[in-house]
């Protein structure tokens, strides 16, 4: 077919509309997805600023203030704390502002387990795709033996071991998410590995690992951004699952874990301290959720 | 099927020595021992209970010693609770979990298929909706908030039902752990089998059953419910692994004495026998139903055999 110049140049100024650009407009058309990402943004927003949002410090005891009911709280208490909006716990802390330091290190355990998670899953995976043969069937058979492990009981042992160090709870988590990120990755690989463009740049010479990274590798972001966004929750209900038994973050620092499990204790008393942490976890978790459906939508068209 | 059930149970045995292994290690490795309390006990007197439990010997002959003994069915002596051994201690505890456990498994097959069909035959209707945001919030809210503030309502406020403990099993006691328990389980039930049952219903056998002039309810008891059920099949190992960890904090919540409590509380006090006892006796549980799941499944179902 003969083009003339002129048709060329009308078609460069047309921009075509990637994979990208549609998801992301799908995604926003997504009413609950977009809600989601807003209240997300506020919570996310509100724990970076905590310090500059509270006049009171995190871990200020006020020996005079001891578990006393919000200023506006509509039932009876035995006292009030009228400055403290969520009012204060059992040794006069405010709880507006250890909620939302609760919400920076859930949120963290969430983005950095699920980093570590990703990292292992994505390159386990992409090797194991990739390869393929004897050396994917031993990598998966491994992946199949740790599945059938009761893992919460090792991160537990683990947590035990190491005297509940921070760091070491991320990559506790993110080693145990990883799993299931290595089988989608995997299962994506096999068929991305049939396609002719990998064919072509084995042609031109690039090394397994050059096409695993540049080529294999980027095509696999759709189905793994969807489980990024599910498995960040599910981090965040691991590390309070932890943090509830006593085994996770220790004080004076707090998650949202801790703040229900000592809510509970006391919720006879004083209700509040149970229902704001947890009203801010099953917020966040439902943002999550509703983002993680809504970029499945996106990304997946054709599961509609 | 015999074939494909001896291969299936050859891999649970590695499996669970993996299991075995790793648990005794990294219980090990961890620092600080059972006996380090705040009075300190004279060199004598800790070399004595060093060598009353083995622990004076290298590592790898405890390793042996210890597999040895698990083969014989002894967990050995708890660390913690001196006049018990772990299997006696298992003993009082499994009965207690696992009736927790049977019943909030059932409760959520039934519910959860009911709630599904449900709404499976009115899709996209009011039933269908309420049932599936229902669904959305029992899976979103874990258990740990559900279980104090189910507490606070019944128990506290409304008075109906106790807060917590065994009392011998009475109803009225294991009622919330139950309901906790399962509400999840519940909710993703209902999930699954709406969806397979709105395929289903659209089958070419569905249509000439109706075309015959069948009752709904005899098509949906008599031919869909058969077919729609058989991803339930599969889900069930996972669901028991996430009931059994459930049971870690609804034991610890409502203070019932099971053997998720003993580990946790194994684990704070490191109590290495009794940790690794329960580690080893969930992991056999999770491994045998695992098997029965697959088997069952391999019954129902013939593609499954050849995967």
């Amino acid at each position: 077919m003969i083009v003339t110049g002129q048709t060329l140049k009308s078609s460069e100024e047309i921009k075509g509309r990637s994979l990208w650009v549609d998801a992301r407009r799908r995604l926003f058309h997504n009413r609950a997805a977009l809600t989601g990402m807003i209240v997300l943004g506020l919570v996310a927003l509100l724990a970076v600023l905590a310090p500059l949002l509270s006049p009171y410090p995190y871990n200020e005891v006020n020996y005079d203030l001891i578990a006393c009911a919000p200023g506006w709280w509509p039932i009876e208490a035995a006292c009030r704390a009228p400055g403290h909006i969520f009012g204060t716990d059992a040794v006069g802390r405010d709880l507006f502002v250890r909620v939302l330091f609760g919400a920076r290190v859930s949120l963290a355990v969430g983005l950095v387990a699920t980093l570590v998670s990703l990292v292992i899953g994505v390159l386990y995976g992409a090797i194991a795709g990739y390869l393929g043969g004897r050396i994917d069937g031993l990598m998966m058979r491994i992946v199949d033996v740790l599945y059938s492990l009761p893992f919460i009981f090792f991160v537990i042992i683990l947590m035990v071991m190491f005297d509940r160090n921070f760091i070491l709870l991320f990559v506790a988590i993110g080693a145990v998410e990883w799993l299931t990120m290595a089988r989608i990755v995997r299962g994506q690989t096999l068929s991305i590995k049939q396609k002719e463009f990998i064919e072509a740049a084995r042609a031109a010479g690039v090394g397994p690992l050059g096409i695993i990274t540049r080529h294999v590798i980027p095509n696999v972001v759709g189905p793994v951004m969807v489980y990024v966004t599910l498995t960040v929750p599910g981090v965040i209900l691991m590390e309070s699952f932890l943090s509830f038994l006593g085994l996770g973050i220790q004080e004076p620092l707090t998650s949202w874990g801790v703040l229900i499990s000592d809510g509970a204790d006391q919720m006879e008393t004083a209700p509040w301290l149970l229902l704001f942490p947890a009203l801010f976890m099953v917020v966040t978790l439902f943002c999550f959720n509703f983002i993680g459906d809504g970029m499945r939508d996106a990304l997946d068209p054709k599961d509609r | 099927m015999i074939a494909y059930g001896l291969r299936r149970l050859a891999s649970a045995i590695p499996t669970l020595f993996v299991i075995i292994t790793l648990a005794f290690f990294m219980m090990r490795a961890a620092p600080g021992g059972p006996f380090d309390s705040q009075r300190k006990l004279t060199p004598e007197v800790e070399r004595n209970i060093k060598a009353a439990y083995d622990l004076d010997k290298p590592l790898w002959r405890q390793y042996v010693i210890y597999l040895g003994k698990v083969a014989h069915g002894d967990l050995g002596p708890s660390y913690k609770n001196q006049d018990f051994t772990v299997v006696q201690l298992i003993g009082t505890g499994l009965p207690v979990s696992a009736l927790i456990g049977i019943l909030a498994m059932t409760l959520a097959l039934l519910v959860g298929t009911t709630l599904g069909t449900l709404a499976a035959l009115h899709q996209n209707r009011w039933p269908d909706y309420s049932v599936m945001t229902a669904a959305i919030l029992g899976i979103t809210i874990p258990s740990f908030v559900t279980a104090p503030i189910l507490t606070l309502l019944l128990g506290i406020y409304a008075g109906l039902l106790p807060v917590g403990g065994w009392n011998g099993g009475a109803w009225r006691n294991i009622l919330l752990p139950v309901a906790v328990l399962s509400l999840p389980q519940i909710a993703i039930v209902a999930r699954m089998i709406r969806g397979s049952m709105v395929e289903v219903l659209h089958a070419n056998y569905i249509r000439t059953a109706r075309a015959k002039g069948l009752s709904t309810r005899r098509i949906v008891l008599g031919h869909a419910l058969r077919a729609a059920i058989l991803p339930l099949i599969s889900y069930l190992a996972p669901a028991l692994a996430a009931v059994l960890t459930g049971s870690l904090i609804v034991e610890q919540i409502f203070g019932l004495p099971g053997i998720g409590r003993y580990f946790v509380q194994g684990a704070l006090n490191r109590d290495y026998t009794l940790v690794l006892g329960v580690v080893i006796c969930y992991a056999t549980l999770i491994i045998f139903l695992n098997f029965l799941a697959d088997m069952l499944l391999a019954f129902l179902d013939p593609r499954a055999r050849l995967k």
